[in-house]
């Protein structure tokens, strides 16, 4: 933090630490209240630790921190000089001390969280946004889709000279992104169960194979400069195959977004973009395994809200293995667990199971209804290790993978 | 009706796209399967968004939806009004949920001046409250003389998540009593809305795997009295859930003795 003010620092730290008082003392996630604490003591201190950087904000309620990790190993690859949020602090509080550790002038590229994105366009001056996807998450706490949806696109709106990468695949991020400069990829179907209705008119979308539209008043998937077929990214009529050591086809759509990125806006070949994500293994404790003792090992995957959970139960099911579903609903989960029934646990019949986590017993009753076999164990190591077969599959909601990347990860860095 | 039917019982689920937000799908899934559970067929039959609501059905489910999503819903609703009361009227059962409770009275009067009508299955009015009522709830239902052929409801649990402020007409009889969280948050202190095969109500859960009484009172108005079916895990959730919202209301009334004090 060497270049920045005295009170810039101060600022910093103090913002920090108010964060962690409001999540230790259960109170929140500490978003507001840090930025707050923060922009009190040093109205201007995101602007001056941004001064130097060229910043990149990447933004989606999924695959952001995954996205951001992808385009950050992209550019290093390209050998710039760059500063990244690489463990998932996506507020104004941990994004702030990213910066003020750059050494010089160079590029930032930044996951910002989706409610904190309008608030730091402007003080960081960004110059791209990479936006993914929109769903439902921690209704409880954030309310509508459609309310983060509109105020990214009021950001496009005072922008419209703003350089955008984004999904053209979904519809809320297309209602978001399309006052802006933007370059479309289209990251095929994926979670459409958030978007029935058309962002711009409220008529219903009409869905097909080919994306989404409204007769209402003609909102529709935009020609896309790329798109995803099957593995292969095909940008601009070149075909980038994306051969990733990350799993699932969620993780092929996230480095579709940061290929695409780095190449239409960075100017990066696109083999050398491909190759340096495919060398991604882990994102801040994403599919780390744990050791489960006599040779077993469990493998870890975090699924926070419907959309999340939908992708990795359709990926679980075609993988052998136990699986633990691990559910908490604490105030950074959102304390309403309802979308369990909107989930397709049916995938997982067949498969041996056990239903874990504070919410343990929400989860069992939606396996029993799934008609999926399962243990009732609150502990997920200790479901695990009650499970048969070599690998097993923890798949936790967002605290109880924070509680065991904190106890088992060995990436934080 | 007798405890045998020749045809499979049908549970629709009214528009899941548009009022499906807080996990209302398990409503249904429930009720499908805990007929099945007991060799009763039944089967889920969606109706999709846009088309018109049968007069079919056994069950008709309508849960809770975002602002616009309500206005579609409610379009749909409004046109398939007469096929949706025929039924009921004829014996079918109607649970509805939040945006759907809403959507059964006679209107919701937005923030905004303007007004979405409902089917007025019954007398009750929704305005858009100062703030949402958001968090676990507990109804302690009132026996009712439309409990038949099942035994009067146990003590309810879900959670809420609305702004709506619903007052009840004169003669229409709630769900039950309010003991911790807002419920229809018009003053009354009451939770939802009865009447012959039909509940109203502002509990998410959803409320059928967090209540599974609930979900054979509406079976046994379609299929008469019931085979018993294991649900000790349904009731461990249940109790779980009903401590979950007792705190609540601790912690409510605390609050409200120190603000009352200071």
């Amino acid at each position: 933090m060497s270049r920045a003010s005295t009170r810039t620092r101060v600022a910093v730290t103090a913002g920090r630490a108010t964060g962690w008082l409001s999540r230790v003392t259960g109170r929140g996630q500490g978003a507001t209240i840090s930025g707050r604490v923060m922009n009190a003591i040093a109205p201007g201190a995101l602007a001056e630790l941004a001064r130097d950087q060229h910043v990149t904000l990447v933004s989606a309620t999924n695959g952001k921190t995954t996205t951001t990790k992808l385009l950050a190993a992209a550019l290093r690859a390209d050998g710039r000089p760059l500063v990244t949020n690489s463990t998932g602090a996506n507020l104004t509080s941990g994004i702030a001390p990213i910066l003020a550790s750059a050494t010089g002038p160079g590029t930032a590229v930044l996951e910002v969280d989706e409610r904190v994105l309008p608030r730091v366009v402007d003080p960081l001056r960004a110059e791209l946004l990479v936006l993914g996807n929109l769903s439902r998450d921690q209704l409880d706490r954030y309310g509508e889709v459609h309310a983060v949806g509109s105020a990214w696109r009021r950001v496009a709106e005072q922008h419209p000279g703003l350089a955008v990468v984004a999904n053209a695949a979904d519809p809320h991020v297309v209602w978001a992104a399309e006052p802006a400069r933007t370059t479309w990829v289209d990251l095929g179907a994926g979670w459409r169960n958030d978007a029935a209705t058309c962002p711009r008119c409220g008529a219903l979308l009409q869905w097909d194979d080919e994306g989404f539209a409204c007769d209402g008043c003609g909102f529709a998937r935009p020609p896309a400069h790329g798109r995803l077929d099957g593995d292969t990214l095909v940008l601009d009529g070149q075909r980038i195959p994306l051969r990733l050591a990350l799993p699932g086809r969620w993780n092929v759509a996230n480095a579709a977004l940061a290929v695409t990125a780095a190449v239409t806006y960075f100017g990066v070949d696109a083999a050398a973009a491909a190759a340096a994500a495919a060398t991604v293994e882990t994102v801040a404790g994403r599919y780390m395994s744990i050791p489960l003792g006599g040779g077993r090992a469990a493998r870890v995957l975090l699924a926070k809200n419907p959309a999340g959970w939908s992708e990795v139960l359709h990926y679980l099911a075609a993988e052998p293995g136990s699986v633990v579903i691990a559910v908490n609903a604490r105030v950074a989960d959102g304390k309403d667990p309802s979308w369990l029934w909107d989930v397709p646990y049916e995938l997982l019949r067949g498969h041996p199971a056990a239903a874990s986590g504070d919410r343990f017993l929400d989860v069992a009753v939606r396996l029993r209804y799934a008609e999926v076999e399962h243990l009732v164990e609150r502990d997920p190591l200790a479901a695990a290790r009650a499970l048969p077969g070599a690998t097993v599959h923890i798949v936790a909601s967002y605290t109880q993978f924070s509680a065991l990347y904190r106890e088992f990860g060995d990436d934080r860095t | 009706m007798s405890g045998t039917r020749e045809s499979a019982v049908r549970v629709g689920l009214v528009y899941p796209e548009l009022l499906g937000t807080y996990g209302d799908r398990g409503n249904a899934v429930v009720l499908v399967q805990r007929c099945r559970w007991r060799g009763i067929p039944a089967e889920l039959v969606e109706i999709a968004a846009g088309r018109p609501i049968p007069d079919s059905l056994d069950v008709y489910l309508f849960g809770g939806g975002e602002d616009d999503p309500q206005s579609m819903a409610a379009a749909g609703m409004i046109a398939s009004r007469d096929a949706v009361e025929r039924a009921w009227r004829g014996g079918a059962a109607v649970l509805a949920v939040c945006a759907g409770f809403q959507l059964i009275g006679h209107r919701y009067d937005a923030s905004d001046g303007s007004a979405i009508e409902g089917i007025a299955l019954v007398d009750a009015v929704t305005r858009a409250g100062p703030s949402r009522l958001i968090g676990e709830v507990v109804v302690d239902p009132a026996p009712s003389p439309f409990d038949a052929p099942s035994p009067p409801l146990p003590r309810l649990t879900g959670f809420e998540n609305h702004g709506g402020r619903t007052t009840l007409g004169p003669g229409v009889a709630p769900l039950g009593r309010v003991v911790a969280g807002g419920g229809n948050g018009d003053g009354s202190g009451v939770d939802g809305a009865r009447a012959e095969r039909l509940v109203g109500t502002y509990l998410h859960g959803p409320i059928l795997p967090r209540n599974p009484a609930l979900a054979d009172l509406l079976l046994g108005w379609v299929c008469g009295a019931l085979p018993s079916l294991d649900s000790s895990l349904e009731e461990r959730l249940r109790a779980e859930r009903l401590r979950a919202g007792r705190a609540r209301g601790l912690r409510k009334w605390i609050l409200d003795r120190s603000l009352a004090r200071g």
